[in-house]
């Protein structure tokens, strides 16, 4: 092992220490007088707090809701079409981030398609679908871009360079996200029940956070931008705690050590040339004004969806389901009549049911859990039953 | 209440459990839509009282003797990787699995399905390296097959070994015979093989060192048999990685498995590269790596048996069956909370979130 990567791991062992999260945990208990509801934002922050059991160590006033932070889920079923019917085409070689590849359309995911006889491949880069493309100049390559603000800036890099170097038979399926204008939507909802947030610090890194500096203001919430191990969580816990409890509605950076608050003004500036804001619809919570990117006309000889006249096809939320109000933390999901009838992890109708870390496929699994769930609460001295309303 | 239950598949985002129409790659990851496309398609025609634990081999009485019986296919990309190559897995694969019987493996058999246009000197490569292997496995290499496919039809090789073994008396090995109080023992860091290979497989681009684990385990067998015959289940997490292995024994034994995260041996460099790949080891290949679960008493004598061989110097105790919660397998993770470690539905994806 060489001395760089010893260090590495050093770095980050230091933020999954046991003895740390105790004395954090100490604190919150100290200092909490009564019941808060926090939403973490981030897909990568529910992982986090899933991966390392971190819900069952906040003391019990702390309700820990998900937010829509994750891009995959919340890609919409009519660009998940979009992208299987440009996926079928016998010229096409489409690439995606491993994890889009399961996500189900109104027929079928990726993975079927790919059994089907389509190039169907899993690429860690963006950039590595321009290799691709290079290298199959009879092809025409489509790399999927999802997700927020975290990977406009890779995404934007490949349609860049893409132009720059000629290369022709490279488009990307846009469809970029936005964190401020969904915070914004969860604050606007009048059942709205999350008190604070525990920001994206990956997207802040990108981005700064003077962006959410008027919406902590503006709804009175506080925003912590918070990192994704294990002490960054309880840490962002901590401190949205401490200023709920202390009345303050501040934007604070939990993860300084990434984010600064101009963000990383370079990539800014990339993301601008290529990208423009729209209105972007989100899988189970409808379209948000202004809360993705679109590709802007001076590269729309690299937009798929014109090249491949994909932009006519309109595909319909199911309207029973209930998941943008489960994703704002107003409803659970038993509350919702098609739970575990017409929706089910292998038949989602909404985002939620998607992806094994929305709130419905967690609530789903864990009938099969339960058992074990009451035990770990019994522990903790509450009980939890899946039909308590 | 407190947060909701989180109790989901973490390898996995975005994956639901799929009613497939046809046959996906995921059906073959070792994970829950291999283990459900066997149980619903295979096991309903062919059931019998050997074949329905789905135990790595049958172990069967012929003449006063018990015999071992274990089959396995191999199709990997690339046939060469660091730390070995389709060939030694081959081998490496089907003496594991009748090592993991409790057997001494005896006799190997080899099917090789290869691809027109595969250049014969790679063939050979992989040959003389199946050769070696079966030398240091110490097995016979006793009958075998070619077929050849047109070009496209196959990747390069695809290779099956099947292969008999002795099982001494004495010795009784079942994923049925974990029972609460039994200890787990890892021998040695997980989720290598699967590095190894993602590391060089095409479009990922990721630099790295880390060779593959692939090795005999019947010297492993023997020297912990040696101390104790009273091992209760052998297993070598392969495909799937440890979480399919344990998953598949809590359910086929009825129990609990309980794990801590820190004891759990795992090198620098592949959680390093598993940070990177946003991988959870757990759900990582290995194949040169065994798990065993034993009484408490014997925990000592096993885990220093193991430690004794080349293999296993860092073999660590890394959890516990328990009568709690049968069928699932949970966790104390590094930070102190706990969580339900699941069986992967399907292919391990790279997260983008």
């Amino acid at each position: 092992m060489s001395k760089r990567e010893s260090f590495f791991m050093k770095y980050i062992d230091e933020y999954r220490s046991e003895a740390l999260a105790q004395k954090v945990i100490g604190e919150l208990r100290r200092i909490v007088t009564r019941p808060w509801v926090l939403m973490e934002v981030c897909g990568g922050q529910t992982h986090t707090i899933v991966k390392y059991g971190i819900d069952h160590l906040l003391p019990n006033e702390v309700e820990l809701v998900h937010g829509p932070g994750c891009p995959v889920c919340v890609t919409s079923l009519e660009m998940i079409d979009k992208a299987h019917a440009i996926a079928r085409r016998p010229d096409v070689i489409f690439c995606s981030f491993g994890d889009m590849l399961r996500v189900p359309g109104s027929a079928v995911d990726l993975l079927v398609l790919k059994s089907r006889g389509a190039d169907v491949r899993v690429v860690y880069s963006p950039i590595d679908s321009l290799k691709i493309a290079r290298a199959n100049p009879g092809k025409k390559i489509v790399f999927f871009a999802i997700g927020f603000e975290t990977t406009a800036p890779g995404n934007a890099m490949a349609v860049w360079q893409a132009r720059q170097q000629g290369i022709k038979n490279f488009s990307v399926l846009v469809s970029h996200v936005l964190v401020p204008p969904a915070i914004a939507s969860i604050l606007q909802s009048p059942l709205n029940r999350v008190q604070g947030f525990l920001g994206p610090g990956h997207v802040c890194t990108v981005m700064g956070y003077r962006e959410y500096e008027p919406i902590a203001e503006r709804f009175n919430v506080p925003i912590v931008i918070t990192g994704f191990e294990p002490l960054d969580i309880l840490e962002g816990v901590l401190m949205t705690v401490r200023q709920l409890e202390a009345g303050k509605a501040q934007v604070q950076n939990q993860y300084p050590r990434v984010v600064k608050r101009e963000g990383n003004r370079v990539a800014q500036e990339l993301v601008n040339k290529v990208f423009d804001v729209c209105d972007r619809k989100w899988r189970g919570v409808g379209s948000i004004p202004k809360s993705g990117y679109k590709l802007r006309y001076e590269f729309r000889d690299h937009d798929a969806e014109r090249l491949f006249e994909v932009e006519e096809i309109d595909t319909q939320e199911p309207s029973i389901c209930i998941s943008g109000l489960v994703l704002k933390g107003v409803k659970k999901p038993h509350d919702c009549p098609a739970f575990g009838k017409e929706c089910k992890p292998e038949h989602p109708l909404g985002a939620t049911m998607v992806s094994a870390e929305g709130a419905c496929a967690a609530y789903y699994a864990y009938g099969r859990h339960l058992d074990l769930e009451n035990r770990l609460a019994a522990r903790r001295g509450v009980s939890v039953t899946p039909n308590e309303q | 209440m407190n947060g909701e239950p989180r109790t989901v598949n973490l390898a996995a985002c975005p994956l639901p459990l799929s009613d497939y129409h046809e046959i996906v790659l995921a059906h073959g990851s070792g994970g829950k839509l291999s283990q459900e496309l066997f149980r619903k398609i295979v096991l309903p025609q062919f059931h019998n009282a050997l074949l329905n634990p789905l135990h790595d081999g049958a172990i069967f009485p012929l003449n006063g003797s018990r015999i071992a019986f274990s089959t396995d296919s191999f199709v990997i990309t690339p046939i060469f990787f660091p730390g070995g190559d389709i060939g030694k897995l081959a081998i490496y694969g089907t003496v594991n699995d009748l090592a993991m019987c409790g057997a001494r493996p005896l006799y190997l058999s080899v099917s090789f399905i290869l691809e027109e246009g595969m250049a014969i000197q790679d063939f050979h490569r992989v040959v003389s390296s199946m050769r070696e292997a079966a030398a240091e496995a110490g097995v016979t290499l006793v009958t075998g097959d070619t077929k050849v496919v047109d070009r496209g039809k196959a990747d390069k090789i695809f290779i099956n070994t099947s292969g008999l073994g002795l099982v001494s008396p004495g010795v009784n090995i079942d994923p049925a015979r974990a029972q609460p109080g039994d200890r787990i023992i890892v021998s040695g860091p997980i989720a290598v093989h699967g590095i190894a290979i993602m590391s060089v497989r095409e479009g990922l681009e990721f630099e790295t060192e880390i060779a593959s684990d692939t090795a005999p385990l019947n010297g492993l067998v023997e020297a912990i048999l040696s101390v104790t015959n009273d091992v209760h289940v052998l297993r070598d997490p392969t495909r799937g990685g440890l979480s399919s292995a344990l998953n598949e024994i809590a359910q086929n034994a009825g129990v609990g498995v309980h794990l801590h995260e820190a004891r759990i041996p795992i090198s620098e460099d592949v959680k390093g590269a598993c940070e990177i790949l946003g991988l959870d080891p757990l759900y990582v290949a290995n194949e040169g790596k065994l798990l065993v679960i034993a009484s408490a008493v014997d925990t000592d004598r096993i885990l220093s048996a193991i430690r004794a061989h080349e293999l296993g110097r860092s073999a660590a105790v890394i959890g516990e069956i328990t009568p709690d919660h049968p069928g699932i397998v949970t966790m104390k993770t590094r930070v102190g909370g706990t969580r339900v470690v699941d069986m992967l539905s399907g292919e391990q994806l790279p997260r983008i979130c």
